[in-house]
């Protein structure tokens, strides 16, 4: 077996199942593994007790159970900053947005990175489903996880080929229930812990209660697109476009479709509904997005190029025409079959087969040329 | 890897003669000192004859002597109880704005609890002023606790001087002693000391174990209710083999045992400061590096690298080192001591690490440190 005993690996432990695999999986390689927890929101309670997250504790026994040495570092400031500000914002923009994506790219794998290498890193890991590969030039490719279900390229799309240079997936060639049994076989503490759900600093808590420390929230109408007001909204930050739950809106005994968010204008704060799954509201021929970040340098595919897109995690691929502006700036990516709740503050990700291209943000989607009022 | 432990003022390894000594106790010695039979007569006598050894030790008579489970304790039995035991003589208290938090807790209990509190500043090198505690004493005043030495930075209090000051005065004199038993000479009848706190684990013996010191006359009810043990001042069966290895360890720290720790950390001290003077290390000592300190603490500003960071890199390195108590945050709360003599905008409260030697740190273990420091911040500066 190849030495690792001298390559040191910083495994970001989250004190959930994946990433205490990953770190046991890179142990049993023989490297010099190091855990640290990130600690990038501040839940201190009211007394001001640094709190103990249980997380954390789990990431001490894993961390002991394996037997490496195992640290915190905080972030909280940084997320702040640079993701948490731009999270905000973007709601106040009446836009969607996916701190996840800004998350990685800004924190786990700038940040994390950056402290990692101050403590003579030569790699850090997460428990990512993606996998990396390098080509003849030492240019790195991101591919999708092997595990379909949990293939999370989606919130690793704006992660440069230089970040990538660093890093290493180890569970990202796994099914998630190979992951789980071999948490099990290392008699690992977390084996049979549930996966986390949600925004990383919202946490099980109620989306709608949370953002209202943060925004202020202004009811309005809640109404048709033929001008039938169907009740009031409670603050158009709180729907997303292609929602369904949390309406209020009855049967109205005619057809017994179900009502969802079509649209949104902030400018008069209306929240528009209509009826049924496939409202035609909701679908785009084509999208227009900026913040543009690819991988690795795609100028050879040319000015507008064929591949597959989801407009949102856990979506299918669709195939996609991608049409790159000449300042750069933004694209446009029309689809081959019309695509449903395409929303703005999104993040919309490219793919070539199982190679993730990159990534930009949506900024609106359009049917027949017109613009679907959606801000 | 070898590895190497600097952090002596947190707590020291057994010495073997004080394992040894537990074990037989354990083993041989189980009984109740409580029990009239012979079980209890035999743990009776070790405990007694262990008291006497720890009386001698800082020149107190042996029924001045009441175990506690430690340091903490000790401080917290001196300051609550003698406080609330002379609230009818007034209710104003004196300390140092450099106290252990043992120390600094409880008086923010009794500051919720109608009492006043003055803090005495310190200078640059953790030093208090001899006429501040002149001007804050009153008529009301009934204690005044002031540490023999700081854990932090090591400097020393003019304990002399405030037992002389304070052997006219109502107020009764409390020192929190940890840091300094074990390698100063202390005399609480030279010094006229009226309650001291000290533990067992700072000065290789058992954790969990210290004595408070109390001068005959001044009386409190005990803390820790319950049974009459220690003559009523501290409920609770008493630890016969760890007091009796306390009392070994004690014996083993002689006067002349402790000339020799004292100018082997001084040297140790030296040795690190010139080694970062030879390397360009951008760094300043907190504090000073003087013949009048406790020998044992060495308090360094690593200028531009955070403290969490430095101690993070040393135990990748298998160096323990002291940087503040750490939370789960990922930060290090900063240091009040720090706070107090340099203020809260200082760069070193956030730049700083503790290096503490115990009898068992050898120059090897004090080159580890230095090459591997120095390696850390060629890199991080890099």
């Amino acid at each position: 077996m190849q030495d690792n005993s001298n390559t040191r690996v910083v495994v970001g432990m989250s004190g959930g199942v994946d990433s205490s695999v990953s770190a046991y999986l890179l142990k049993q390689q023989g490297y010099d593994v190091v855990g640290v927890f990130m600690k990038n929101w501040d839940d201190t309670d009211e007394n001001g007790v640094c709190t103990a997250t249980e997380d954390y504790k789990d990431v001490a026994k894993v961390a002991s159970e394996i037997g490496i040495p195992y640290y915190s570092v905080n972030f909280e400031k940084e997320y702040w900053d640079r993701v948490f500000t731009y999270f905000l914002d973007e709601y106040k923009k009446g836009r969607t947005p996916d701190p996840d994506v800004i998350c990685n790219k800004e924190i786990k794998f700038r940040a994390f990175l950056d402290y990692a290498l101050e403590l003579g890193a030569d790699y850090i890991a997460t428990g990512h489903y993606a996998r990396l590969t390098r080509d003849e030039d030492g240019h790195n490719h991101l591919l999708r996880g092997s595990d379909d279900n949990k293939d999370q390229t989606y919130f690793l799309s704006q992660l440069s080929a230089d970040q990538l240079d660093r890093v290493m997936f180890p569970i990202g060639n796994m099914d998630k229930p190979d992951v789980r049994k071999i948490a099990k076989e290392a008699g690992l503490a977390t084996a049979d812990k549930k996966d986390s759900m949600g925004i990383c600093f919202i946490g099980e808590k109620n989306f709608k209660s949370f953002l209202s420390n943060y925004l202020p929230s202004v009811s309005g109408k809640m109404m048709t697109f033929d001008g039938e007001v169907k009740g009031t909204h409670d603050g158009l930050m709180y729907y997303t476009i292609g929602q369904r739950r949390g309406l209020g809106i009855g049967g109205d005994g005619i057809d017994n479709q179900p009502w969802f968010v079509v649209g949104k204008d902030l400018s008069k704060n209306i929240l528009y509904v209509g009826k049924g799954y496939e409202n035609k509201h909701l679908y785009a021929d084509y999208l227009v997005a900026s913040d543009i970040f690819w991988i690795n340098d795609i100028s050879n595919r040319g000015n507008d190029f064929r591949c597959t897109a989801k407009f949102r995690y856990r979506q299918k691929d669709c195939g996609v025409t991608v049409h790159l502006n000449d300042d750069g700036k933004s694209l446009k990516v029309t689809f081959d079959d019309p695509a449903r709740a395409v929303t703005p503050g999104q993040a919309v990700v490219f793919y070539d087969g199982e190679e993730c291209l990159g990534s930009a943000i949506i900024d609106a989607a359009y049917q027949n040329d017109k613009e679907l009022q959606y801000i | 890897m070898k590895k190497v432990y600097l952090d002596n003022a947190a707590t020291t390894p057994i010495a073997d003669n004080v394992l040894q000594d537990m074990y037989d106790k354990f083993k041989n010695n189980f009984g109740n000192a409580s029990t009239l039979y012979s079980f209890g007569r035999d743990a009776h006598t070790i405990l007694e004859n262990s008291r006497q050894v720890i009386a001698n030790s800082i020149n107190a008579n042996e029924d001045e002597i009441v175990f506690t489970s430690g340091g903490t304790e000790s401080d917290n039995t001196a300051i609550i109880q003698v406080a609330k035991a002379r609230k009818h003589l007034g209710n104003h208290i004196i300390t140092t704005a450099i106290e252990h938090e043992a120390v600094l807790k409880p008086l923010e209990y009794l500051k919720n609890n109608g009492f006043e509190v003055t803090y005495l500043p310190v200078d640059k090198n953790g030093n208090i002023s001899l006429e501040d505690l002149k001007n804050s004493l009153n008529d009301k005043t009934i204690l005044v606790s002031v540490m023999y030495g700081n854990n932090e930075v090591g400097s020393l209090m003019p304990i002399h001087e405030i037992g002389e000051l304070l052997k006219d005065h109502q107020a009764v004199f409390h020192t929190d002693a940890v840091q300094a038993y074990g390698l100063r000479d202390i005399d609480v009848k030279r010094d006229h000391i009226d309650l001291l706190s000290t533990s067992a684990h700072k000065i290789n013996g058992p954790k969990m174990l210290g004595f408070l010191y109390r001068k005959n006359g001044i009386d409190f009810p005990s803390f820790i209710k319950g049974g009459d043990q220690e003559e009523k001042r501290r409920a609770g069966t008493e630890n016969i083999p760890a007091i009796s290895g306390f009392a070994t360890a004690v014996s083993n720290l002689t006067n002349e045992h402790k000339l020799v720790l004292n100018k082997k950390f001084y040297e140790f001290k030296k040795r690190i400061e010139q080694a970062f003077i030879d390397n360009k290390i951008d760094f300043e000592i907190n504090g000073q590096i003087s013949h009048d300190n406790l020998q044992h603490v060495l308090n360094l500003w690593i200028k531009g690298i955070s403290t969490y960071l430095m101690q993070t890199n040393l135990d990748l390195d298998g160096i323990a080192v002291s940087g503040g108590s750490a939370c789960t945050a990922g930060s290090i709360e900063p240091s009040h001591v720090l706070k107090a003599m340099y203020g809260s905008d200082s760069d070193r409260i956030n730049e700083s690490i503790r290096i503490s030697f115990g009898q068992y740190t050898t120059v090897e273990d004090v080159d580890v440190f230095i090459g591997s420091a120095v390696k850390i911040i060629k890199r991080l500066k890099k």
